[in-house]
């Protein structure tokens, strides 16, 4: 190796020895630096435990020389730590700019630290280790935006899960009458959940009659529609009848002009409209006020 | 036409479902703004569901542009869905009731073009689909194309 190739490696690993050796010294300054103050507010104990791993993390990475790699194992064991501060400083409000901030901001005690190290901080050799630790900071500072933000994405796909299943309750109204009240969008996802669950329920209660409900629909488009009759088709094959409640007056008229014939299948203005025509067909006998009747004649 | 004086047109990403609904949303949120009434609101989200969908399905995605557009005392809401894919070879034929080339009801075009006032395709065969619809406000004189 020619010494040309040696010195940065050189200062790589002089840095990781200083990491090493000054890493209570880092920590505690790490401690009062913003990103940690602010997450670990009960014990600043935490904050320097927190710093300790991070520094620790950092002299992995310089051992390894892959100062640029965001990829590198050393950052492996700080990862998750990472993403919960940054998570925690994205739930008070902090935008990600100001975060890679806070985490940008770790290098000057650091950096301070290190000078001090040197007896002429302007020696060649003092300012390539300052180099390589300001690449080390700064790679970490990607770590940690990478990291919140495919926390973030985590978050986001969890909640879209969630909702998906939340929203799609199938209700047992009467024997052999179930009922899905559909709220919220109708994408492609949503539907085949809907339909899945649907016709899960129509064997399981033994459904004669399955009631869409759409008041909670905010749209209803040619792809909308189109999930509807399928849905439709699906549970008739399994020997239940749907009807479609719930179209409201400006969605009926917005699915004539668009030109979507819904002719073959049976609509009912309200649920309970909806409910009635089941019962009836049922044979149930309906007596006394049926609440699907009032306000008509 | 001119654009409003004071209001600047949105621009929105069309490339993914959760866009879709976004730019649902934004529509909603600008036509009644404008005090769009809630039959007129469900027409122009309607068509611009469509045709954002054709931009992200048949176009492979692009984005919405919204303005607020007026025409003498009239006041109203372009909508321009920008693609940059295949474009449309027989646009007569794409714009017929049931046509197809997805496994969709084949109402997007057609249908979107009913609900609203103003409807335009440009088009080329491998240069991309701009679709411009306009939706004027309820009560106020509808302008004609070619005057003013
Ligand atoms: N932006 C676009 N780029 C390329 N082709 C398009 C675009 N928009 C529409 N098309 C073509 O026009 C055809 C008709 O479109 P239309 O929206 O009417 O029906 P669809 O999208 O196939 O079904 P759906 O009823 O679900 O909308 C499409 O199948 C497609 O071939
Ligand atoms: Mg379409």
């Amino acid at each position: 190796m020619s010494e040309h190739d040696a010195a940065p490696g050189a200062a790589a690993q002089q840095v990781r020895a200083f990491l090493e050796r000054r890493r209570e010294q880092i920590a505690q300054r790490w401690a009062d630096a913003p990103l940690f103050r602010t997450v670990f507010t009960v014990s600043r104990d935490e904050a320097v435990e927190a710093s300790k791993a991070v520094a620790d993390a950092l002299a992995a990475v310089a051992a390894s020389g892959r100062l640029e790699d965001i990829t590198a194992a050393g950052y492996g064991t700080v990862r998750e730590q990472l993403g919960r501060t940054a998570a925690a400083r994205a739930r008070t409000g902090c935008s990600p700019a100001r975060i890679a901030d806070e985490v940008a901001a770790l290098r000057a005690p650091a950096a301070e630290l290190l000078r001090a190290e040197f007896p002429d901080p302007a020696a060649p050799r003092a300012q390539e280790c300052l180099l390589a630790l300001a690449l080390l900071m700064g790679t970490l500072r990607l770590v940690v935006m990478e990291t919140a933000l495919s926390t973030g994405e985590d978050l986001i796909e969890r909640q879209r899960q969630q909702l998906l299943e939340a929203t799609t309750p199938v209700i047992k109204l009467w024997d052999g009458i179930i009922a899905v009240p559909l709220i919220g969008t109708l994408d492609s996802a949503r539907s085949q959940v809907v339909m899945e669950n649907l016709l899960d329920a129509v064997v399981a209660e033994r459904a004669r009659y399955a009631i869409l409900d759409i008041t909670g629909v905010p749209t209803v488009d040619s792809l909308v529609a189109q999930h509807l009759m399928k849905t439709v088709a699906a549970a008739r094959l399994m020997g239940a009848e749907c009807v479609v409640s719930g179209i409201r007056p400006a969605i009926a008229q917005t699915i004539v002009h668009l030109g979507i014939d819904l002719g073959a299948i049976v609509t009912r203005a309200r649920l309970s409209d909806a409910l009635v025509y089941a019962l009836r067909r049922l044979d149930v006998e309906i007596s006394g006020p049926v609440p699907a009747v009032a306000g008509r004649p | 036409m001119q654009t409003s004086p004071g209001t600047a047109a949105t621009i929105l990403p069309i490339g993914s479902d959760a866009d879709l609904a976004w730019a649902r949303h934004q529509v909603r949120q600008a036509a009644a703004a404008l005090g769009f009434g809630l039959v007129q609101q469900t027409k122009l989200i309607t068509a611009a569901s469509e045709l954002a969908r054709n931009t992200l399905v048949h176009g492979g995605g692009g984005h919405l542009e919204i303005t607020p557009v007026a025409h003498g005392k009239a006041r109203g809401l372009r909508l321009s869905f920008v693609d940059t894919g295949p474009g449309i070879r027989d646009l007569e034929l794409a714009m017929t009731d049931g046509y197809t080339t997805g496994g969709g009801l084949g109402l997007g075009l057609s249908g979107a073009r009913r609900l609203v006032h103003e409807f335009r395709v440009d088009t080329r065969p491998g240069g991309g689909t701009t679709v411009t619809v306009v939706m004027w406000l309820a009560g106020m004189p509808v302008p004609r194309p070619g005057t003013g």
